[in-house]
């Protein structure tokens, strides 16, 4: 039996042994890209000395851990990354549901593919741009808002780029403005998905529009709905790095308001060498993100196993 | 009726209210780059220019040195990435989309396990930079980002696997053809629409990766575009200290911020330019993207 098995696996590779050299080239290039930093999680353990080299330094268990949790950074970066991704999958699966609906109405397809094309547009562009057109609008001396819009409303300019109080409230609507039209074209997809059938009955029996929405569009767009949530929970320790570092202009006044693990950690990294600290809150990140990827598969899974990545 | 034609209204102007939310910026962009510099400083960035003037683009026309070589390293990268990105997904997600593929579980395992678990940016940046030594090489902007999105793979195997008939692939192999005449001959060409997508998604990417530039760039003369305006950003001189002729006598008189904004015009304008013609396949392979990614 054993032996069968194995004449069959050599056989198998003889046969198809083309498809793993196919495959070669994506495999050294992940181990490369993806499995040798795994390895280099080590480097949260040690004290990195760089004339040792990364062995040859030093082992400290989990004091960059235990320095990490000490200081009022950590408690920061995670209440700011899971407050803002939180506040992010609220409003935007919202807001996303709420347009994808509108435009469902549009009977037109026209008019219906450009609006589309129009709300998507911010998605394409880069966060360095991005922060480009807030400083336009939010400039102290010349921006937009405090030269045209407050000056109406009858109120003294803003110096925004000073007030870390006001950046909860410019990063979710830079976020919302950049990935709503992305988001609400997969709400619109499966809306469309919707089958007539429904809406006619319900218009014979003399729902309203509203009715319709409430009672047909929504409870049918559930499921997706909750497996685009699961996902984005899912990635709740990761965050849209760009946002965090390119729109608040990397500003140390902002900190407190602007500060998530993926800024924190790159700070560590790139602007004070401190690789130790730095690796150690990023394997934090890593380990959580983890287990909640695991979490929301499973619970993915029970709900619909098409669905599930795993 | 009537009330039907009131809501319509309504939808439509909901809608067109988005639509110059998401468009607003942009012009405030365009505008500041057409203005006279003294202009912005007095009036503040306008929806029209105040004061009309073309001098940031003359100004970087005469730069062009510095300009065009950031475009073009900005359009070798995401030419040489979007196709070695294609290839290399498409040559990882075949064979797996293939239950002939020997070692398949373990090999699926090996390249799924990376979505859930990574090692964290230090680690990485150690790589690339100790190990590698591709600090500021233009390789260190492209390899990178090849296979950075494990779900692009996970795409093109679901496709491989539903929309290109499995008796195809076996006939073709009865009839003689090995692996590679099969992935090139049958496998591709029925893929050209995700193979489409999914080169646009990585176009796109390459086209505003600003962040490999950050950590693995020093050398201005590597800048990408995108790099070149995030350095501005934080620097508004650079552009004047780095300026390739070297005519000290004019620098007051550089328009900063109008040259600011007018090359992030220029960033930009080359995606929205083309984005009317890829619209609908971006479109599309979003939603196809969206339910598993």
């Amino acid at each position: 039996m054993r032996r069968g098995f194995h004449e069959n696996r050599i056989q198998n590779i003889r046969k198809h042994g083309l498809l793993l050299v196919m495959i070669l080239p994506g495999i050294i290039y992940l181990f490369i890209n993806n499995y040798l930093p795994m390895f280099g999680i080590v480097i949260a353990f040690k004290d990195i000395n760089f004339a040792k080299g990364i062995w040859g330094s030093d082992w400290v268990g989990f004091d960059n851990f235990a320095y990490l949790f000490q200081t009022q950074d950590a408690w920061v970066i995670t209440r700011n990354t899971l407050l803002y991704n939180g506040a992010f999958i609220v409003l935007g699966t919202v807001l996303s549901i709420a347009v994808a609906v509108l435009l469902n109405e549009v009977k037109k397809r026209f008019a219906s593919r450009l609006y589309q094309s129009i709300i998507l547009l911010p998605y394409l562009i880069s966060m360095v741009i991005v922060a480009y057109l807030v400083l336009a609008l939010l400039n102290e001396e010349n921006g937009f808002v405090n030269h045209y819009v407050l000056p109406l409303l009858g109120i003294d300019p803003v110096s925004w780029y000073a007030d870390s109080g006001k950046w909860p409230f410019i990063l979710s609507v830079v976020y919302l403005w950049k990935n709503v039209g992305y988001t609400c074209i997969v709400y619109l997809a499966s809306i469309v998905g919707i089958s007539q059938e429904y809406y006619e009955s319900a218009t014979l029996d003399g729902a309203s529009k509203w009715r319709q929405v409430w009672s047909i569009t929504l409870p049918l767009l559930k499921p997706t709905m909750v497996i685009m949530v699961l996902l984005a929970v899912g990635r709740i320790f990761n965050s849209d790095f760009g946002l965090f570092y390119q729109v608040p202009l990397n500003s140390g006044a902002l900190q407190t308001t602007t500060d998530v693990i993926d800024t924190y950690v790159y700070r560590g990294l790139m602007t004070f060498g401190d690789f130790g600290m730095s690796s150690a809150a990023g394997l934090y990140q890593s380990i959580v993100g983890f287990l909640l990827v695991l979490t929301t598969n499973a619970i993915v899974r029970r709900k619909n196993r098409d669905l599930a990545l795993f | 009726m009537y009330s039907n034609r009131i809501y319509q209204m309504a939808v439509h102007l909901v809608l067109i209210m988005m639509g110059i939310a998401a468009v607003f910026p942009f012009v405030l962009l365009l505008s500041a780059s057409l203005t006279e510099e003294q202009a912005i400083i007095r009036d503040g960035y306008r929806l029209l220019p105040a004061q009309f003037s073309f001098d940031a683009y003359v100004y970087l026309f005469n730069q062009y040195s510095l300009i065009l070589r950031s475009y073009g390293i900005t359009t070798f990268i995401t030419v040489v990435g979007t196709i070695f990105g294609l290839l290399i997904t498409t040559l990882v997600a075949y064979p797996l989309s293939r239950n002939v593929l020997p070692f398949r579980s373990f090999l699926s395992f090996f390249v799924f396990f990376t979505l859930l678990f990574n090692g964290g940016l230090v680690p990485m940046y150690l790589v690339y930079t100790d190990l590698f030594h591709l600090k500021d090489t233009i390789w260190s902007l492209i390899i990178p980002n090849l296979l950075t999105n494990g779900f692009y793979i996970l795409l093109m195997r679901s496709f491989f696997s539903t929309s290109i008939p499995g008796e195809v692939v076996e006939s073709a192999y009865v009839d003689g053809a090995n692996e590679w005449v099969i992935y090139c001959k049958i496998v591709l060409p029925l893929a050209l629409p995700s193979l489409a997508t999914i080169g646009l998604m990585l176009m796109i990417s390459y086209w505003n990766d600003w962040f490999n530039g950050l950590i693995f760039i020093n050398d201005g003369s590597l800048y990408s575009i995108q790099n070149l305006l995030n350095r501005m950003l934080s620097d508004v001189q650079y552009l004047q200290q780095n300026s390739l002729s070297g005519q000290t006598a004019v620098v007051s008189s550089v328009p900063l911020g109008s040259v600011r904004m007018a090359i992030a015009v220029i960033g930009v304008l080359p995606l929205i330019a083309a984005y009317p013609f890829f619209q609908k396949f971006f479109v599309k392979g979003l939603t196809i993207g969206a339910v598993k990614g």
